[in-house]
């Protein structure tokens, strides 16, 4: 959990959702893969309705990444090295939002 | 001051790995990334335990940074080259703090640990500890640190830079967008703040865009580069980045990072906040 004591760092995208109030939450989560398997250490970057840059974390060993952001459109971008891959989804609160991004 | 006395690129990292008086340093919140996998020989300091202080709000003291850089065997006279994840926020931090405390030779590696991973190159997990050191830091400088009663002076007056997200700037959201939203401090962003996201003077791998790039960002969204200017985020790590960009890159010395950032200003009693319906 974030406090004020604590920076702005990405944390470790392998933890569950145990202690955060999802029904104030609007998460955006799911899993990056490479030819069938998961992409653990690719790049996650969330981006928002016009392409701005919102966050960005390093996925999971087993390629899960998770975003809390707000109720609406986004974009979600995956980097690895020599390629890359997106996917878009509506977000609603309360809820865990799904996706999957495949990098080719 | 030109690029290359600040800023080293892969290419010259990875032809430097062995050379005397170069020191690397992986700076951030969460070192776990370290222990599976680092440039070889680089030293970590971990930015949360070892650059704040334990007790008060502030970064380490004068003392407290010669213990940690002596722990760490950093020499006065080493050319220091910082990287990180987070998109070198936390190195950038650094850097600015190396600065704060007088090292003369301190370079951030552009890009940082992403682009250093995305060119699969070489991550190591065993680097022993270095040889101690007696290190002697110079005391702070104030001229490129902002505190909370220049930031309330500055409105209407100078440049004020907002470099988090367009929805922390909005205050429909409190933190970035990898952290859960519940925090102490009100929603908003400082009044007559422009909204210049650390994230629009980097690319997507992590490096710094061409001096052309920045000049033409900051210019663009109406900053008058010759004023004073205050870089400000929520806790003064990505507006140490931003404050990189236009202290070090564009060489202009009258700006200062506000490290206090919106966890201390949303917090103050009386300030005035704007905050997008």
């Amino acid at each position: 959990m974030a406090n004020l004591a604590s920076g702005c760092g990405a944390p470790d995208q392998g933890r569950d959702l145990s202690g955060v109030d999802l029904g104030s939450e609007t998460v955006v989560q799911g899993t990056v893969t490479a030819g069938g398997k998961p992409a653990g250490g690719a790049y996650v970057r969330l981006l928002d309705s016009s392409g701005e840059f919102t966050a960005e974390v390093v996925a999971s060993q087993e390629g899960r990444f998770r975003f809390f952001a707000r109720p609406g459109a986004w974009k979600v971008r995956a980097l690895a090295p020599g390629v890359a891959g997106e996917a878009s989804v509506t977000a609603a609160a309360g809820q865990a939002n799904d996706i999957t991004i495949t990098l080719g | 001051m030109s690029r290359s006395e600040v800023l080293v690129d892969t290419e010259w990292a990875a032809a430097h790995l062995e050379a005397p008086g170069v020191v690397f340093v992986e700076v951030d919140e969460d070192t776990t990334a370290y222990e599976k996998g680092h440039i070889r020989g680089a030293v970590r300091i971990d930015w949360k335990t070892e650059l704040q202080d334990p007790v008060r709000r502030d970064y380490v003291d004068k003392a407290g940074f010669e213990r940690l850089l002596s722990g760490k065997g950093v020499s006065n006279d080493d050319t220091v080259v910082l990287y990180g994840g987070n998109n070198n926020w936390f190195a950038a931090y650094a850097y600015w703090y190396f600065k704060v405390y007088g090292h003369s030779n301190v370079k951030l590696l552009d890009g940082g640990r992403k682009k250093w991973e995305l060119e699969s190159r070489e991550l190591v997990s065993d680097t022993g500890p270095r040889p101690k050191t007696n290190y002697q830091a110079k005391e702070p400088r104030t001229d490129i640190r902002a505190f909370r009663d220049e930031v309330v002076a500055a409105i209407g007056k100078d440049n004020l830079i907002d470099v988090r997200s367009p929805d922390e700037y909005a205050g429909r959201l409190l933190a970035p967008a990898h952290l859960p939203q519940e925090q102490a401090q009100r929603a908003g962003h400082v009044p007559t703040a422009k909204n210049i996201p650390w994230s629009k003077a980097a690319n997507e791998d992590g490096t710094f865009k061409s001096d052309d790039e920045l000049r033409t960002l900051y210019g663009d969204a109406g900053v008058d580069l010759r004023r004073d200017t205050i870089a400000y985020c929520r806790i003064g790590e990505r507006s140490a980045h931003t404050w990189f960009a236009l202290h070090e890159l564009l060489g202009l010395g009258n700006v200062k990072n506000y490290d206090g950032s919106w966890t201390e200003y949303g917090s103050l009693v009386g300030v005035p906040i704007e905050r997008e319906a």
